[in-house]
């Protein structure tokens, strides 16, 4: 985007006075800017100490574009775009895009790491000691709060230094007593008091014998002898295969992001793959989530749109009331009506969410004569209450919208309305309510996309409840398609971020299509083209 | 009006259960407040503080973000103008919560490289916020920017203030009204919000009080239902005061915005 100044309708011949920046406010420019560097530079400083070299890059990339807005004496717009610009890229533009990333690959529970990571964390679950290990006396040694094995080979008596993530390696320069390592350069060794201390970080200690997974790990039970631990699965980086050297079952990676045997048995944890458009071919086909992904669409579409609709009617039905009725007192109902819109909505929702409930609550303990009817528990009606409480919560601000655009429409329309014989009825319906929809249509398809992903509302009244117990999803019948997504997400056993993406991205098709549609058919954009 | 009567009767109920509230004002007392407030499994005092933080830095830095975009869309007439007005309006069509799983997934990355914006941590979550309000922020305040006449900026232009100058003392204290409405929606928003907010924060100490009210009673059978109710009722009491004070301007903005 090429950014270049003109004021606008600027005289030619009166050029501002020279730039008129007190020395207080330049002084403040530098030292925010000083902020904003050091912390980048931190930033990218530790990005590289984890070997994250592209993200470092584009981190000292856009900071060095900040200090060039700030201090070039042009782009001046950009001087002003530039904070909301990042947070935007950042949480918004880039969310979305990761968003469609992930939705093509596995990620979630047993899928969340590298191939490496899996293999060495599969090798490392399953070692089991090799029953004529020799004994290898050792010492404990801490660097910078990291604990190693100081090991001295038995036959040779030359001394080894290892962690948990670093194979072990020879040490020059060991103390030696009586024949066991029992110091070196660089490490501290434990005292019996510290051993104690930490027995348990030391009994999970697992030091890697060589780089070569397959040679095993040694460990100590005790602090001062360590055993040779073998893997009972042995891995052939080569052919890519596990092969659990007792059962002699074989485990090829088939591309699927985990060791699969012949028989369909995975090994867990596998690894992070990008798997195409399987999450959506698996959401439009498996009849475990396409049952509820379709009845859910169907629900937001009717929670969102009878929402909308019951709403308005009902705001505009108390406006015309308010504005025909000559009682006293109005503005004291204005302030009743006003008062659950200000109450915050997540409160209303839990209140009524206690009020529902089918033993206690108050509609059936009091109203209701202490009858059983099941609010929240039958998904009929769980859902005529989701969209009762909405109504509740979103009446008076259609109220609001209407009485402004009621008084909008000048009396003049009704009075000629009147002389030409319209009756009461018939000036509303053909002359006030074209109107009113005309100028509360973009209140209204806001309002619809509001409700189309009203998380709250479904999530704390009901949990989306009742739960549907055909489908394997966590799902329930007054869920949105919005916390559907989160109880793939972020509940139950298995943690699907991959699927979940997935439904995300086809919520952002709909919500899309909506969006263009609906702004094609209004005039939202059109103030912009001025 | 009814279910506002009921919280208010049942936080001041000194009983507990949910059944024990169902009879209106048969008991007064204020012993459920004492019991929100001390009790040490739910810490609603710091609840209570973090909410405040995070609602007031998110209102002020996005109130801020947005009129800084605002006033560069209305008066200053640059390449890309149209084009990235037009983007912020489409972007912000799509709701932040969609990307809840991704907001996740990169603050845990984050996290990794800087614990103080990661998982867990407020300045996470209101950058996080930050980043979502940007775009309905700059469009509410620019449709009011323009009403500013540009007569104002050019005769102050012409007595020799800069820009920066202009921007900060003259334009906006003429558009104070629509920052209070941005700031008051905004304040709003970040309290009630609840799915971010629960997926980003993770230690009962760092929850906000949606998390944590949502937690409290989300078994009604058991829940103290006086405690919560005292909590609802302290909770929203700041947020309904602001609104009423600031009613005249919000019913304003709002009808000025559907009927313009």
């Amino acid at each position: 985007m090429a950014l270049s100044t003109r004021s606008p309708r600027r005289t030619a011949s009166r050029q501002p006075a020279l730039p008129s920046t007190s020395v207080r406010a330049l002084l403040l420019k530098i030292v925010l800017l000083a902020i904003i560097d050091a912390i980048s530079i931190f930033a990218a400083f530790m990005l590289v100490l984890q070997d994250n070299w592209v993200v470092a890059i584009v981190v000292l990339v856009v900071t060095a574009l900040v200090n060039w807005v700030y201090f070039s004496r042009r782009l001046l717009p950009a001087k002003y775009l530039t904070p909301g610009l990042i947070f935007l890229a950042v949480f918004q533009v880039f969310v979305l895009l990761y968003t469609c990333y992930v939705g093509f690959t596995n990620y979630g529970t047993g899928h969340n790491g590298t191939k490496e990571q899996a293999v060495s964390s599969l090798l490392a679950s399953s070692l089991q000691r090799v029953e004529d290990s020799p004994t290898y006396p050792v010492t404990v040694v801490d660097r910078l709060g990291e604990l190693g094995l100081l090991v001295t080979d038995p036959e040779t008596g030359d001394a080894f230094v290892g962690t948990n993530d670093e194979p072990l390696s020879r040490v020059s320069g060991a103390t030696l007593e009586g024949g066991k390592a029992v110091a070196a350069p660089g490490w501290t060794s434990l005292t019996f008091q510290d051993v104690i201390a930490r027995t348990d970080e030391i009994t999970s200690l697992a030091v890697p014998y060589s780089s070569d997974p397959n040679d095993g790990a040694l460990r100590t039970p005790d602090g001062s002898n360590a055993y040779r631990y073998l893997s009972t699965l042995e891995f052939d980086a080569q052919a890519g295969t596990m092969t659990n050297t007792q059962t002699g079952v074989v485990y090829t990676d088939r591309g699927t992001g985990a060791f699969v045997a012949d028989d369909g048995a995975e090994l867990r944890p596998g690894w992070q793959i990008t798997v195409g458009f399987d999450n959506f071919v698996r959401a439009f086909t498996e009849q475990s989530i396409r049952g509820p992904l379709i009845y859910v669409t169907i629900w937001t579409f009717v929670f969102a749109i009878g929402s909308v609709a019951l709403c308005f009617g009902l705001g505009l039905l108390l406006a015309i009331t308010f504005q025909n009725a000559r009682m006293r007192g109005v503005k004291y109902y204005r302030l009743l009506l006003i008062l659950p819109y200000a109450f915050p909505a997540f409160l209303s929702i839990l209140v009524w969410k206690g009020m529902m409930n089918e033993s206690f609550g108050f509609l059936n303990q009091v109203i209701f004569g202490g009858a059983a009817i099941p609010w929240l528990t039958d998904p009929t009606l769980a859902k005529a209450s989701a969209l009762l409480v909405n109504v509740w919560l979103g009446f008076p601000y259609m109220f609001l919208i209407c009485t402004g655009a009621l008084q909008a429409i000048p009396d003049e329309l009704t009075e000629a309305a009147t002389m030409d014989g319209a009756k009461g009825w018939q000036v509303f319906r053909q002359i006030k309510l074209p109107l009113l929809l005309s100028t509360t249509a973009p209140v209204l398809i806001a309002s619809f996309a509001f409700n189309f992903n009203n998380f709250n509302l479904v999530y704390l009244l009901n949990n989306g409840g009742p739960r549907d117990t055909t489908t394997s999803l966590p799902v329930g019948h007054t869920d949105l398609l919005i916390s559907m997504v989160y109880k793939v997400a972020f509940t139950g056993q298995n943690r699907d971020y991959g699927l979940a993406s997935a439904f995300s991205i086809i919520i952002f098709l709909i919500v899309a299509i909506i969006a263009v549609v609906s702004f094609s058919r209004t005039k939202a954009l059109e103030e912009i083209q001025r | 009006m009814f279910p506002l009567l009921f919280v208010l009767s049942s936080a001041l109920n000194p009983n507990g259960t949910l059944t024990g509230s169902n009879a209106l004002f048969s008991k007064i007392g204020i012993d459920s407040f004492w019991r929100i407030l001390s009790d040490d499994k739910s810490p609603y005092l710091l609840w209570f503080w973090n909410t405040l933080k995070v609602a007031t830095v998110t209102a002020v830095a996005s109130t801020l973000m947005g009129a800084l975009a605002a006033y560069a869309f209305s008066r200053m007439r640059f390449a890309g103008r149209r084009f990235g007005l037009i983007t912020i309006v489409v972007i912000q069509m799509f709701p932040q919560l969609l990307g809840a799983v991704a907001i996740f997934l990169m603050m845990s990355a984050i996290g990794d490289v800087f614990p103080a914006f990661g998982l867990n941590t407020h300045t996470g979550l209101i950058m996080v916020y930050l980043g979502g309000a940007l775009g309905v922020n700059t469009y509410l305040m620019y449709g009011f920017f323009n009403t500013v006449p540009v007569e104002i900026d050019e005769a102050a232009k012409i007595d020799g203030a800069g820009h920066a100058r202009i921007f900060f003392t003259i334009i906006l204290r003429l558009v104070a009204p629509i920052l209070a409405v941005v700031a008051l929606l905004s304040v709003i928003t970040s309290v009630s919000e609840y799915l971010i907010a629960s997926v980003l924060l993770i230690d009962p100490e760092n929850q906000t009080l949606a998390v944590g009210l949502v937690k409290l009673v989300s078994n009604p059978r058991y829940a103290d239902w006086s405690a919560f109710s005292a909590g609802a009722i302290m909770a929203a009491i700041p947020v309904v005061a602001l609104f009423l004070a600031l009613q005249r301007y919000i019913v304003g903005g709002i009808t000025a915005g559907a009927v313009k």
